[in-house]
């Protein structure tokens, strides 16, 4: 006997189109934080230079990868959101797996 | 300790209790133990997250290595951080949709493995004891200021009150400790940070009035072929001792030894002895710190502050208020020179001696990586550094604990929009953690014996009530991860291995008294890795958990959702792989030889962060395994979609 899911959820139609842009996404982020990293490790000296409103790089990079993981996150949750309900509203998971 | 601070720990501890008191009651089944029924709202538990995921080693153990060794510290922000965005985009929805209680039970959906059911509860339980000891080590830091308490007493109240809290309703009390503690903490962090720049800097911070800033002695001194002559007559050289590159000088006077260390004057070929802090363990038990006797009154002072603020010194240094972007404007110029405090051991005939020295940095190194992480250094010094980067971008959404909160909405988009408010809280707490962490940098209000209390002490140096109050929610802060922790490793041992794996046959009120025992369990080991494993930063142990998890969990789950061919034996090779070769490469690091009490040189693996080759060893044991053992029979059906 398997172990059943939590949640009783239908087949959710947007799923492909979730885990495509999921990993896009994750991809891009990827490819901006290995940035900071290897530039913390070949140019750690550009780290020093003030770039933005008196911050130095370092301050910069870090402080923006914060801030993008969240505008990110609110993007995928927008579009997730739209699909969601454009392929879903004729299915009872799409009633059922929304808000709360 | 002080009535204010005992009252607000004792209403803090009675509301946890009561909450849990009140949900004990609606807490029958497995479901509402382990995942609080599937019915928390998305909002309460993005807010839980960060509760579960801000833990001691956020608050306590980030702000502290910020204030000793600066922008380093910051690092960890990021990559807590980075590694929600691996959970938001790839995990978050998969895992609500194939789990039930634990992340074990996501993992075998697919198999109905006891492989699987064994090596995830097993993986799971030594994630979170990892993560567990530096809570509890946190928990021991926090009550000696606040209550005056010992360390071991801060360890068993935490253990006692988080075995109450879960042994009585579970996840669901779980929860609203979390989202309470994680709304606190982000809104009293936000009070310190502003007052902080509030106050500005100076060269001889003072705590607001209440610490006079203490001046160390600087004494002129000549070198005649190695014999040091104080050109004070009064002191008379005791001894020196040459250790890792420094001269420390042992000077009396007046029925008083003061520990120095010897520094080049500013005259060419001059020498000073600059005065330093220092604790002298006698063969007779007894302590002295700074020649005189400890006790509550003779501490070790506080430490850290600006020798000179964008090349001012004195009282025309001082900046008044300044605003968010100023404040790190201010500590990054290169005119900027900061005191940190270092420490050393050695012996003095029969004496044991710590001596805490200060040294001075630019603003521009202070501001960027390089103190703490050799990002110059030599090439495994920067392969330490990008294991380290690694294993916090990807351990976030293997740990056990944070997976199980996606069992407790009702479905996946409310999973994913929890993940999203927890990346709100958490991004604008980790900012904030720059401004109190550098804050106590400069403010001398840094413990040079144990940074873990930065934040707690910058806030004492406001006031009493903003101390005990910041004090209380980080103690809360140990109570919720800690919490949290706990039901993770008790659905290990209660869902996964006895029901699961052994087939114990249980009906809901059975599983239910397992998880609690389970519980109860955990928490008295939790106790005693707490005791052991005092004064260690608690954000350096919790990198290690994200380096076991990212190692022994987070290739199975990549690979279930994206390689079809994945089998159960390729996800048991993995996990034990994982494990097997994060924690012993951990276990044989010099970081835990220095733990052990050996020479951290002699340690047979030269760097201390597993996951640069734990993490890439697991995902190909994986494939091996995977490839070497598929047959239809094997991928028995599809994900659900």
């Amino acid at each position: 006997m398997l172990h059943e899911p939590a949640a009783k959820t239908g087949k959710d139609l947007a799923m492909g189109y979730k885990t495509r842009i999921g990993v896009r996404m994750f991809l891009l982020y990827a490819i901006i934080y290995v940035g900071f990293v290897t530039l913390n490790l070949i140019r750690p000296v550009l780290m020093e230079k003030t770039v933005l409103i008196g911050l130095n790089l370092a301050a910069v990079y870090g402080f923006g990868l914060i801030v993008l993981a969240l505008a990110l996150a609110l993007i995928y949750n927008h579009l997730c959101t739209a699909m969601e309900k454009k392929l879903n509203k004729t299915t009872s998971a799409g009633r059922k797996g929304g808000n709360r | 300790m002080n009535i204010m601070s005992v009252s607000l720990f004792v209403l803090f501890v009675g509301m946890v209790l009561v909450l849990s008191f009140y949900f004990a009651r609606r807490t029958r089944s497995a479901s509402g133990y382990f995942a609080a029924g599937g019915n928390i709202h998305w909002s309460v538990n993005g807010i839980a997250f960060a509760g579960d995921y801000l833990s001691a080693a956020s608050f306590l153990g980030i702000c502290g290595m910020i204030a000793t060794v600066g922008y380093d510290g910051f690092l960890y922000s990021i990559g807590y951080l980075a590694g929600w965005i691996v959970a938001l985009f790839v995990v978050a929805e998969p895992m609500k949709r194939l789990g039930k209680y634990t992340f074990t039970d996501a993992l075998d959906s697919r198999f109905n493995s006891k492989g699987i059911q064994l090596a995830a509860a097993i993986s799971t339980l030594i994630v979170s004891i990892f993560y567990l000891i530096p809570q509890m080590v946190g928990a021991g830091v926090l009550v000696t200021p606040l209550l005056g308490l010992p360390h071991a007493a801060g360890v068993l109240i935490v253990g006692v009150i988080v075995i109450i809290i879960v042994a009585t309703a579970g996840m669901t009390s779980t929860t609203y400790v979390q989202f309470l503690k994680g709304a606190l903490l982000v809104v009293f962090s936000t009070i310190l940070t502003v007052i902080v720049c509030n106050r500005g800097m100076t060269t001889r911070p003072d705590q607001g009035g209440a610490v006079p800033f203490y001046d160390y002695a600087v004494i002129d001194a000549a070198d005649r072929g190695g014999e040091l002559m104080p050109s004070d007559p009064a002191w008379r050289v005791l001894g020196s001792v040459e250790h890792a590159g420094n001269v420390f000088v042992k000077l009396f006077r007046d029925d008083k030894i003061m520990w120095c260390r010897k520094e080049s004057g500013k005259q060419p070929g001059s020498v000073v002895l600059r005065e330093i802090q220092a604790v002298v363990s006698r063969t007779d038990g007894t302590v002295l710190i700074n020649g005189l006797p400890a006790s509550p009154d003779n501490q070790l002072r506080q430490v850290g502050n600006l020798d000179a603020i964008q090349g001012k010194t004195g009282p025309q240094a001082d900046t008044g208020p300044v605003g968010p972007f100023k404040f790190l404007n201010i500590l990054s110029d290169p005119k900027t020179v900061i005191r940190t405090w270092k420490s050393d051991k050695f012996e003095d005939g029969p004496d044991q001696v710590t001596v805490y020295y200060p040294t001075t940095t630019t603003g521009n190194r202070i501001m960027r990586p390089g103190m703490k992480f050799k990002v110059e250094g030599t090439p495994i010094q920067r392969l330490d550094f990008i294991s380290l980067m690694l294993a916090l971008f990807l351990g976030t959404s293997a740990l056990p604990h944070i997976l199980i909160r996606y069992y407790t909405v009702p479905s996946a988009a409310c999973a994913r929009k929890s993940t999203i408010v927890a990346i709100a809280a958490i991004g604008f707490f980790y900012i904030l953690t720059m401004y109190m962490g550098f804050g106590a940098m400069v403010n001398s209000v840094v413990n040079p014996a144990d940074n873990n209390m930065s934040a707690p002490l910058l806030a004492k140096s406001f006031g009493t009530f903003l101390f005990s109050m910041i004090s209380a929610i980080a103690f809360a802060t140990v109570l919720g991860t800690v919490s949290g922790l706990i039901v993770a490793a008790s659905g290990a041992v209660a869902h996964d291995i006895m029901d699961r794996f052994a087939r114990i046959n249980m009906n809901e009120k059975q599983k239910v008294y397992a998880g609690k025992m389970a519980a109860f369990a955990v928490g008295i080991i939790a106790i005693i890795l707490g005791i052991i494993f005092k004064g260690v930063n608690v954000s350096f142990l919790v990198g290690l958990a994200f380096a076991v998890a990212a190692s022994a969990n987070l290739p199975s789950i990549i690979m279930l959702l994206f390689w079809k061919k994945t089998t159960a034996k390729g996800i048991v090779a993995s996990i034990t792989t994982g494990i097997v070769l994060s924690v012993g490469i951990i276990a044989l690091s010099p970081t835990m030889y220095d733990l052990y009490g050996l020479d951290p040189k002699t340690a047979p693996i030269p760097f201390s962060n597993p996951g640069i080759f734990s993490i890439p060893a697991s995902f190909l044991a994986l494939i091996i395994v995977s490839l070497m053992t598929s047959k239809p029979s094997a991928t028995l059906r599809e994900v659900p979609k």
